[in-house]
């Protein structure tokens, strides 16, 4: 397997504050690697600075093993990594046929092909794609937000708690369709206040605490670890 | 250039008007330096101060091209404060539908009231005699001294009520409500956050500041004891205010007062400097300097000559603090005078 | 009555053409730009020094010549736009300084421009021609200039033309998405710099067309579009900041009110007629009649 991600010593933050103290992660073609943590860990930052929103103060970024330290998010998308925001990830007065062209922007000609795979994957969107998104379900605005980011046939795509106050239910769905992008070959990187859901579909994951690499294991070791059990799965 | 100061009585007219656009300036510094309230509208506060302060110091109108109401032949001291309180009275109304919305609201607003209350002073004749304006406003003191010399008693007036405002505003903005002021300025969530009913304090900010623009608008209408609706364009009434302030740096009534000495130094020199000009349009190149330092300062000085003094607590001058504390905001003119301040500290951060 | 709705349409359209540029440029940048008035004032002078002659088309009072000067207003104008961000409020935004401070700046930037205008052409008022026309007689006691229906008609065209590009074009589309969300739109790879300076070309040359028009309408001067800058603000805060098509609702609300007006108060409050519907709206609605949120 050949790496996509590799983050090493990533030292970020906002103003005069570091909220991320030298994290590193691995994330290898075709796999879902997810990072839990407690609030405040700094599991946002860490995509933000991996996706370039925010500046690396340190470290290091490649994707495909080459160097991708400090590009901004137009380029990012360029090298295939798409990313979801938590919130505001669709634009609302924009139809849901809009928002997915937004999403193929940077794309060229076969827009058409890639609406239909889309599409596919999310017949919800399909049936009225010219509703303005700002009037959809905090659900469907978020397989829309997903379906936005796979436009761009994304290689890596950044997740950031896409089950964030969603009903039972929508966790549900949501959590099927990521695992039916990934097994379309998208390696997916996910951060989850959610931690047994997102352990429980991950190949990999991390645990950060304060900003650091506290655990690094298998989704299913880390699920049964005592210490994850005890800190982040309410026993 | 320089010889019209040499000429006392220049030079008297000359400081008068520095001092009232000191006011101003102190006014604004109170709705934008403390409280971030962006007041487009100084000139609307500006003509109701003077106008009001004109029916309340003049006797009632009489002659055929003389209307206006009031005419309560009072005081002096009654028509700053009645100017004061008008002006007050507006800013509550411009207040309530704009002081809970996005700032550029309230300085659409304010420019709006502003050019509003223009047209009504113009077109009503009945209100204060529309564009004839109205003349020979009453002058505190006047019998006192010679007509000649009266321009010093006038500027002695004027440095009184300067300083009664300066030390009235220093003392507000370092009490607790003065820091919540700030606190609403920086951040308005977290003030809210830890209780404070933002809306009031605006509020009260907001009406204090057009209070001390309506004194400023009564000292200057019984400067130049008449006053016409012209007076009060946006240029003259409101722009060169602001320009005042941010140059000399909005957040501090020091800056304020040197920006108005500056910047009506600039506007007086260059007025002198085109009066003769052939061709009126050279006129226009103060207004363009005006624009010009607008945007300079933002893009290359965006905290002014002076800049807003960070005050840890009223009695942190008295601790090694404040020599970092000042570092901090520091720009060289600022940084020059502190160091010699506190040259005696000797590097106690 | 009929003929004040109806010359309060030919206002309406010189309004939406401004407020659908200030419209705009407030939507993307979330600023409030206060020279845009002033941007309009160039436009019509823009003409004015361009404009030269070449008989009549048909029974208008110019003739093509009055074509070329209104493109090139509109290039001159929107290539001004542009290179105004890029000087200044560009430089600004790096340094993510504050809506307020933008604001100021525009101020600063709208009594610059205003000055230049009076150091070239100076204070008096100017005509783009000084024939009289006669106005063509309709129902309900309605004239008009053959002028009027031309400004009416350049504004429909023009709308139109802006409303197809925002709603049919992919930089359109663009723009409409970095106004709901420039964050999101640089993650979806969107060049939001290239976005800007779209949105500036665009709102710039609007605003000298309309500044064009409200010459032919009336005559030039310097203050006529600082004048022009309640109308614009109320019709884009009345049809919610950022929807160009609640400019379009907000600009015949605010042009017919000011002309339907004067049937009972005097012609000089007409800007205040603005001010007291943007004064209204924001008790009652601060978002607008299409905005989301303030």
């Amino acid at each position: 397997m050949t790496v996509v991600l590799e983050a090493d010593g990533i030292v970020s933050g906002y103003g005069e504050v570091d909220i991320l103290h030298g994290v590193s992660l691995l994330v290898d073609e075709g796999e879902i690697v997810s990072v839990i943590g407690p609030n405040g860990a700094g599991k946002s930052t860490l995509l933000k600075s991996v996706f370039g929103l925010l500046k690396l103060r340190k470290g290091k970024l490649l994707l495909d093993g080459v160097d991708a330290t400090g590009l901004p998010p137009q380029k990012m998308v360029r090298k295939g990594v798409s990313y979801v925001p938590q919130s505001d990830n669709v634009f609302p007065s924009l139809t849901i046929f809009e928002n997915l062209e937004m999403g193929a922007f940077i794309g060229g000609d076969n827009i058409k092909q890639r609406l239909a795979e889309v599409f596919d994957l999310f017949p919800a969107l399909a049936e009225r794609p010219h509703a303005k998104a700002g009037k959809l379900s905090g659900g469907q605005r978020q397989m829309l937000a997903l379906a936005r980011a796979l436009m761009l046939q994304p290689r890596l795509l950044l997740l950031d708690e896409p089950t964030a106050s969603l009903s039972p239910r929508m966790v549900g769905d949501i959590l099927t369709k990521i695992r039916d992008i990934n097994e379309k070959g998208v390696a997916i990187l996910i951060v989850e206040q959610n931690a047994r859901e997102a352990l429980n579909l991950c190949h990999r994951g991390y645990v950060l605490v304060m900003g650091r690499n506290a655990m690094e294991d298998t989704g299913q070791n880390l699920l049964h670890s005592e210490e994850v059990g005890r800190l982040y799965l309410g026993g | 250039m320089i010889s019209d100061f040499l000429n006392p009585s220049y030079l008297a007219g000359f400081l008068t008007l520095v001092l009232i656009y000191g006011v101003f300036a102190i006014g604004l510094n109170v709705h934008w330096g403390y409280t971030g309230i962006f007041n487009f509208g100084v000139a609307g506060f500006f003509a109701v101060g003077a106008y009001t302060s004109a029916i309340i110091t003049k006797q009632p109108a009489s002659g055929a091209y003389m209307t206006y109401i009031g005419g309560l032949h009072l005081p002096y001291v009654f028509g700053l404060l009645g100017a004061g309180l008008a002006c007050a009275v507006l800013a509550f109304i411009i207040g309530i539908p704009t002081l809970r919305l996005r700032e550029d609201y309230l300085a659409i607003a304010s420019i709006g009231v502003a050019e509003t209350l223009r047209r009504v002073f113009i077109n009503e004749m009945w209100l204060v005699n529309g564009t004839r304006g109205i003349i020979g406003i009453p002058q505190p003191l006047h019998g006192l001294v010679d007509q000649a010399d009266y321009k010093y008693v006038y500027l002695a007036i004027a440095a009184v009520i300067l300083l009664v405002v300066y030390v009235a505003v220093e003392r507000g903005i370092r009490s607790p409500w003065g820091r919540v002021l700030r606190a609403i300025r920086e951040d308005e969530m977290t003030a809210a956050a830890s209780g404070k009913n933002i809306f009031a304090f605006k509020m009260q900010a907001f009406m204090l500041g057009a209070f001390i623009m309506g004194i400023g608008g009564a000292m200057y209408a019984s400067y130049v004891r008449a006053i016409t609706p012209d007076t009060f364009v946006p240029m003259f009434g409101t722009f060169l205010i602001w320009v005042m302030l941010i140059v000399g740096g909005s957040g501090n009534n020091k800056g304020a007062i040197l920006g108005a000495l500056a910047v009506w130094l600039i506007w007086d020199r260059t007025g002198a400097l085109v009066s003769n000009a052939q061709d009126p349009r050279i006129f226009y190149v103060r207004n363009l300097l005006i624009g010009v330092m607008v945007v300079a300062v933002l893009l290359l000085r965006p905290k002014g000559i002076w800049g807003e003094e960070k005050r840890v607590s009223v009695y942190a001058g008295k601790e090694p603090e404040r020599a970092k504390a000042k570092d901090e905001a520091a720009e060289p003119l600022a940084s020059v005078v502190s160091t010699a301040e506190e040259a005696g500290d000797g590097g106690a951060s | 009555m009929a003929q004040l709705v109806v010359i309060g349409l030919i206002m309406s359209s010189i309004i939406a053409l401004g407020a659908i540029g200030l419209t705009l440029i407030y939507g993307i940048l979330k600023f409030a730009n206060f020279a845009h008035g002033d941007l309009m004032t160039v436009g019509a002078y823009i003409a004015f020094l361009t404009f030269t002659g070449g008989g009549h088309i048909g029974p208008l009072s110019f003739g093509y010549g009055m074509i070329l000067a209104m493109l090139a207003a509109m290039l001159v104008v929107g290539a001004m736009s542009v290179l105004i961000d890029r000087l200044v409020y560009r430089p600004l935004r790096r340094r993510n300084a504050g809506l307020v401070i933008l604001a100021m700046a525009s101020l600063g930037m709208a009594i610059i421009v205003r000055s230049l205008v009076y150091l070239g052409w100076g204070p008096d008022q100017r005509f783009y021609s000084s024939g009289l026309q006669y106005a063509h007689q309709f129902p309900l006691g309605i004239a008009l200039k053959p002028d009027q229906m031309f400004i009416g008609a350049t504004a429909l065209v023009s709308v139109v033309s802006v409303y197809l590009l925002l709603y049919r074009t992919k930089l359109g589309k663009a723009m409409r998405a970095t106004a709901d969300n420039m964050e999101l739109a640089k993650v979806a790879g969107i060049d939001t710099e290239r976005v800007v300076i779209a949105t500036w070309a665009i709102g710039g040359s609007l605003a000298g067309l309309a500044g064009v028009l409200l010459g032919i309408q009336s005559h030039l001067m310097p203050e006529m579009g600082f004048i022009f800058i309640l109308p614009l603000f109320a019709a884009s805060i009345l049809g919610g900041v950022g929807s160009p098509h609640g400019a379009l609702v907000g600009a015949l609300v605010v042009g017919i009110s000011q002309e339907v007006s004067t049937e009972w108060i005097s012609p000089a409050y007409k800007p205040a007629i603005a001010f007291i519907l943007l004064f209204a709206i924001l008790l009652v609605r601060p978002r607008g009649i299409f905005g989301v949120k303030v």
